[in-house]
């Protein structure tokens, strides 16, 4: 686990001194397969029977204030370290070849603070990773040097600076009232944290008040509208291989805080703010499709996509978290879903990216649909493939979108039907949005300035052609990936 | 070497699947390579099919009535539950294989002539192979799960098909248009079997007595209510038929049908007139027993009875005012699918099936024919440019003239009449109303009357366009006359006095009574019928004896005629409502982000910053001022005494030996 996380930080400053650009990149890279390789063995030696949360580590670290240095992993745990070693040599890749060395030095670094995120157990050492991700995150984001980028880049750190805070007090809160930090004990008490809350402060709504503090902190991060206002900015202005690290792992760091952090500690709190909260979910996701159906640059659209995909975990979350006991099939069906939900999204989010960055790089930065027509005349390949990530994004079946999609939603219906009656609706919107795509930008006449556009290269087809494939697997055998969090 | 025979199954769907997925990685120039391919794997689909059709004949009369085989296989474990897709091996679901892999294999050759000249040939023929692979898993399904994969699948392909021809923003528009469409009754499906998992706990049809449509699930399902005592059946079941509704062209849903025609002409007959149509109407039939889980009259059947009966008089009166050849037809298709809901609707699975696969042979047949009239006279659609064909396309004439005959129900040697009278039948004995068996029985004549109009324009008179008109090839003809062959024959086992698809589909032996034709109650239907269809013909032929271009019926009543052309104006309503609200919506939502939910933003921020001037002044009027001063003393200091290390060193020495002075002044007078 150590070794892990140690990896792509060792490699950042191996990188770091490489003597040239080219070499760094190939080193990166050589770094990023060896954390896939690890991650993967991970996942195999895992003990699905024995289930639980495994190669534990723990050492003490500032003994006085009870913090230590303390990791593990469970099948959630691994399948987001999974994604993350996915996603971050899949960013380098689509990066293309015109990389400093800082870039490949800040992915690295992002990739540890990640992986830190998805193993830590305590929560000090869980949250420096989750604060100390902003910083490779900000520069990455801001690395065009234009004022919007800067501005946007800046606007992201506030936000989720901020919502680190929140979230930082409502754990010393909680610290104060049950003397540790450890994310297993805390699971433990589990329904106790609220009234030992309210106990150490004299005052019944404590537990509220901390719930709201920690809810905030995450909700900014995954975003849960109405705090997403930084997200459509910061993901149309960062170089398009940032944005696929944005969407494709960070956005799943507020996701995990929820099932990690909030979910276990206040069941109580959870159901009876459970119609509040699936309002915000249903907000989220047909708030997001609409905005997106209005958007006519394709960077825009997909970052609000990327919302409304997002919301469907937050609706299964809050659908299961609104009947704690009872109905095992149904909460079971919606809990899969959202950890299909998140892959798939991670998966299929960045591999949209990717290909708007394909398509940045052939018109010099144009990226309004009304820009382009008719390009699968010149680009069949490029048609192809991103038609494919543009179905899997729709829910296709046969790809993998569809599958979580159909979990959450099944669960959801016997949970709670009304949510999932109106969320429907989102599916719809999806579907129109992303069809507007295929027609404006491949079908049609071609434009004349676009007859030279070149379609996909060797080594671009290569770059996404690992995404695409395990597309069409998980989609026909999710099994694959739900094997890891199911006990056989 | 013994397999069972059950998983050879997959092999109907899997082999043109493959074949597609073959074709996919194709390099364009392969066209003859990815034709073989996919004619070959349908050959071979189509043979397993035969063969599966086979294993389900005999079985007439025996205790069990009709008996089905199934094939379940895990594909989901999710804590304790498993989630199971299968294969199911029924009548029902065998004569549609079969159906569907024999004509989609006429008309795969078929398309190897029309599409020659295509550029995209192999890319067509993936398509074709993938919709075809689709379609197979949607009638051999066991399960409600699979059925609706295979459903979006099939949806897919018939997107990729429409729009095939991207160049032509018109087809990408229909396309998008098409999926949209169904999409919607799609989501209404997805609810339906959602809930029918909740409430049932499974999505198997069968399952040795735990699936979904067995009798303890259905009678739990029955007995159930929701708000205003709607039997849970019944609300699954409405649900569900907004898929079948979508895809099968139902009114409101089928507004997709007609622009559908923008795709390749084989696309139109194999898709949207054969087949993929008629998914909706299978998906009904497959889930009769949850639609009639209350009683053979139920609020589900009920609707679905006066819905069809309603797109059947609705389309087939907007086909008698159309101009392009392939939208008359494909607005026929509207009302042909309308009357096997109808059939459906009031009780008959059996009426609805044999309907369903006699159309799909004659109208393919019409639809390849159309495709060899567009051929022949060079990509002309308007019949008003057409007439006096027959004379240049002799086979097509003649074939094309079964077709239409099949279509209106002419007696007794075509499939339409049996299969249509069935339905008249069927609907005339519903207890509930005799509405829909009247507007049946309107749209049967309107049906004898737009298709008399259609034969006139283009076969009749003299030739009034500007191409050279000429016949198709043998590649293109052949399958124009196995469809014509079978549009008769289909008309044998459909005769209610040897009814071999009754006794197929329900299990009963049956036996030739010839006495059956002779009947009160046959003579009654079949003798309306003969008249509805004798005076459709008739008025058409009067009418369109001698066509112009202008439109004799236009002359009668321009008003009701422009109307019917403009086709109710649905399409513009749609755009006036549902279209134009999804765009208020997203602009209402960007507005909100960038009014209400950035201004919060901005304001919090203008907020902060205002505090943060205000301490600022406070900073810098109150501490600062005492700061600065010493600052300024401290700065003062500093440069006198940096002025000192000037770095010369001259300057250095100048001190030293001022220093070593004073020191040795000092020393002298500490000695003294």
């Amino acid at each position: 686990m150590t070794l892990l996380t140690l990896i792509p930080f060792l490699g950042a400053l191996l990188v770091a001194c490489a003597p040239s650009c080219r070499i760094a990149r190939a080193v990166g890279l050589a770094v990023m397969a060896g954390v896939l390789a690890f991650a993967g063995t991970l996942a195999i030696t895992y003990d699905r029977a024995a289930g639980g949360i495994q190669f534990l580590e723990r050492h003490a670290w500032i003994p006085s204030l009870g913090i230590e240095y303390f990791v593990g992993a469970d099948g959630m745990s691994l399948m987001l370290l999974l994604l993350t070693a996915l996603i971050s040599p899949f960013a380098l890749l689509a990066a293309g070849p015109g990389l400093s060395k800082l870039h490949v030095v800040l992915i690295l670094l992002l990739e540890t603070t990640l992986l830190g995120t998805f193993t830590a157990l305590n929560f000090i050492h869980w949250f420096v990773y989750y604060e100390l991700s902003l910083v490779p995150a900000f520069l990455l984001i801001r690395s065009p040097g234009t004022k919007a980028a800067t501005a946007a880049a800046l606007r992201f750190f506030i936000y989720t600076l901020l919502g680190g805070i929140a979230l930082l007090i409502g754990f010393l809160a909680i610290q104060l009232a049950t003397g540790t930090w450890d994310l297993i004990h805390l699971a433990m008490l589990g329904p106790k944290v609220d009234p030992l809350l309210a106990a150490q402060f004299g005052w019944p709504p404590a537990g509220l008040l901390v719930f709201c503090c920690i809810f905030l902190g995450l909700a900014v991060k995954v975003p849960v509208v109405p705090f997403h206002t930084w997200l459509p900015d910061a993901y149309s202005e960062s170089p398009s291989f940032v944005t696929m690290l944005l969407t494709g792992l960070m956005s799943k760091m507020g996701v995990y805080g929820f099932l990690r952090l909030l979910v276990p500690l206040f069941p109580q709190r959870m159901q009876e703010l459970s119609t509040p909260l699936l309002w915000l979910a249903l907000a989220t996701i047909l708030f997001s499709a609409f905005a997106a159906l209005a958007q006519t640059d394709l960077k825009r659209l997909f970052a609000y996509s990327s919302i409304n995909h997002l919301g469907y975990c937050l609706l299964g979350i809050f659908a299961v978290a609104s009947v704690p006991l009872g109905a095992p099939a149904a909460r079971a069906a919606a809990t899969n879903g959202v950890l299909l939900q998140i892959f798939n999204h991670g998966l299929t989010a960045a591999t949209l990216f990717c290909f708007v960055g394909f398509l940045e790089r052939r018109s010099g930065g144009l990226r309004g649909m009304a820009d382009f027509g008719g390009l699968r005349a010149v680009a069949p390949v490029f048609t192809g493939l991103m038609g494919i990530a543009i179905f899997s994004s729709l829910g296709l079946p046969g790809l993998n979108g569809f599958v979580g999609e159909f979990l959450i939603f099944g669960g959801t219906l016997h949970l709670v039907w009304w949510a999932a009656a109106l969320a429907v609706i989102g599916l719809f919107v999806t579907a129109v949005f992303l069809l507007n795509i295929l027609q404006k930008v491949f079908a049609g006449p071609l434009p004349g300035h676009w007859s030279k556009f070149p379609d996909l290269t060797a080594s671009e087809i290569l770059t996404v052609v690992p995404s695409i494939g395990l597309m069409f697997l998980l989609g026909i055998f999710p099994q694959l990936l739900i094997a890891l969090f199911n006990k056989p | 070497m013994k397999t069972s025979p059950l998983s050879l199954l997959a092999l109907i769907p899997l082999l043109p699947l493959f074949a597609a997925g073959g074709t996919a990685l194709m390099k364009r120039g392969r066209r003859s390579v990815a034709a073989g391919l996919v004619i070959t794997a349908q050959a071979a689909a189509t043979l397993v099919s035969l063969l599966a059709f086979l294993r389900t004949l005999g079985q007439e009369g025996s205790p069990h009535g009709t008996v089905s085989e199934i094939w379940n296989f895990p594909w989901l474990s999710l804590g304790d539950q498993t989630l199971s897709l299968g294969l199911l091996l029924d009548p029902l679901g065998a004569g549609m294989a079969l159906m569907v892999s024999f004509v989609s294999l006429l008309i795969f050759i078929y398309s190897v002539g029309y599409m020659k000249e295509d550029p995209n040939f192999t890319r067509f023929f993936c398509f074709l192979s993938l919709f075809s692979a689709a379609m197979l898993g949607v009638v051999l399904s066991n399960s409600l799960l699979l059925t609706f994969i295979c459903w979006e699948l099939v949806g897919l392909a018939s997107y990729l098909l429409i729009g095939f021809w991207f160049h032509k923003p018109e087809a990408a528009a229909a396309a998008k248009k098409a999926f949209l469409t169904t999409r919607i009754g799609d989501m209404g499906f997805l609810l339906g079997m959602l809930w029918l998992f909740s409430a049932s706990g499974t999505l198997l049809f069968y399952d040795n007595g735990n699936g979904c449509l067995e009798q303890a699930a259905l009678t739990t399902l029955a007995t159930k209510t929701v708000c205003l005592g709607l039997a849970v059946s019944n609300g699954i079941a409405l649900l569900i038929f907004c898929g079948a509704a979508g895809k099968s062209g139902q009114f409101p849903l089928h507004v997709w049908l007609p622009d559908a025609m923008e795709g390749p002409t084989p696309v139109s007959a194999l898709i949207h007139a054969a087949t993929m149509v008629a998914a909706g109407v299978f998906l009904v039939a497959r889930m009769f027993p949850v639609f009639s889980a209350t009683g053979i009259v139920s609020v589900a059947l009920t609707t679905v009875a006066w819905i069809g009966a309603f797109t059947a008089f609705f389309a087939a009166l907007i086909a008698v005012a159309q101009t392009d050849i392939k939208r008359i037809l494909a607005y026929s298709t509207v009302s042909q699918l309308g009357f096997m809901m109808l059939a459906l609707g009031v009780g008959s699975v059996t009426a609805a099936m044999v309907h369903l696969i006699a159309h799909a042979f004659f109208k393919a047949l019409l639809f390849l024919g159309a495709g060899s009239v567009i051929h022949g006279v060079h990509e002309e659609q308007d019949i008003r440019n057409m007439g006096g064909l027959r004379k240049f396309l002799p086979v097509t004439f003649v074939t094309y003239a079964i077709g239409m005959m099949a279509l209106c129900g002419v007696p007794f040697f075509f499939s339409g009449f049996w299969s249509k009278d069935e339905i008249l039948h069927v609907a005339h004995q519903w207890p509930v109303s005799q509405g829909p068996f009247f507007l049946a029985a309107a749209a049967a004549f309107l049906t004898a009357f737009y298709m008399t109009r259609q034969m006139c324009y283009v076969f009749a008179g003299s030739y009034r366009g500007e191409a050279h008109p000429h016949e198709s090839p043998a590649v293109m003809t052949i399958p124009l006359v196995l469809l014509a062959a079978a549009a008769v024959l289909m008309s044998i086992p459909a005769t209610p006095a040897w009814p071999w698809f009754h006794g197929h589909y329900t299990g009963h032996a049956i036996t030739l009574n010839l006495a059956k034709l002779v009947t009160h109650d046959f003579l009654t239907i079949a003798g309306l019928s003969v008249l509805i269809v004798a005076t459709g013909i008739g008025f058409g032929y009067l009418l369109y004896r001698r066509v112009g271009k202008e439109d004799p019926l236009a002359r009668f009543w321009a008003f009701g005629f422009a109307i019917l052309a403009r086709r109710f104006h649905v399409d513009e309503l749609y755009q006036a409502t549902v279209v134009r609200w999804l765009g208020w919506l997203g602009d209402l939502a960007v507005w909100i982000d960038r009014w209400i939910f950035s201004g919060i933003v901005r304001l919090v921020g203008a907020l902060s910053r205002m505090a943060s001037a205000g301490s600022d002044l406070f900073d810098r009027f109150s501490i600062n001022l005492g700061f600065d001063s010493i600052c300024d003393g401290l700065r003062d200091g500093g440069h006198l005494f940096s002025s000192w290390e000037s770095g010369r060193v001259q300057a250095y020495l100048r001190f030293l030996g001022v220093g070593a002075l004073l020191l040795l002044v000092i020393l002298g007078w500490l000695l003294t």
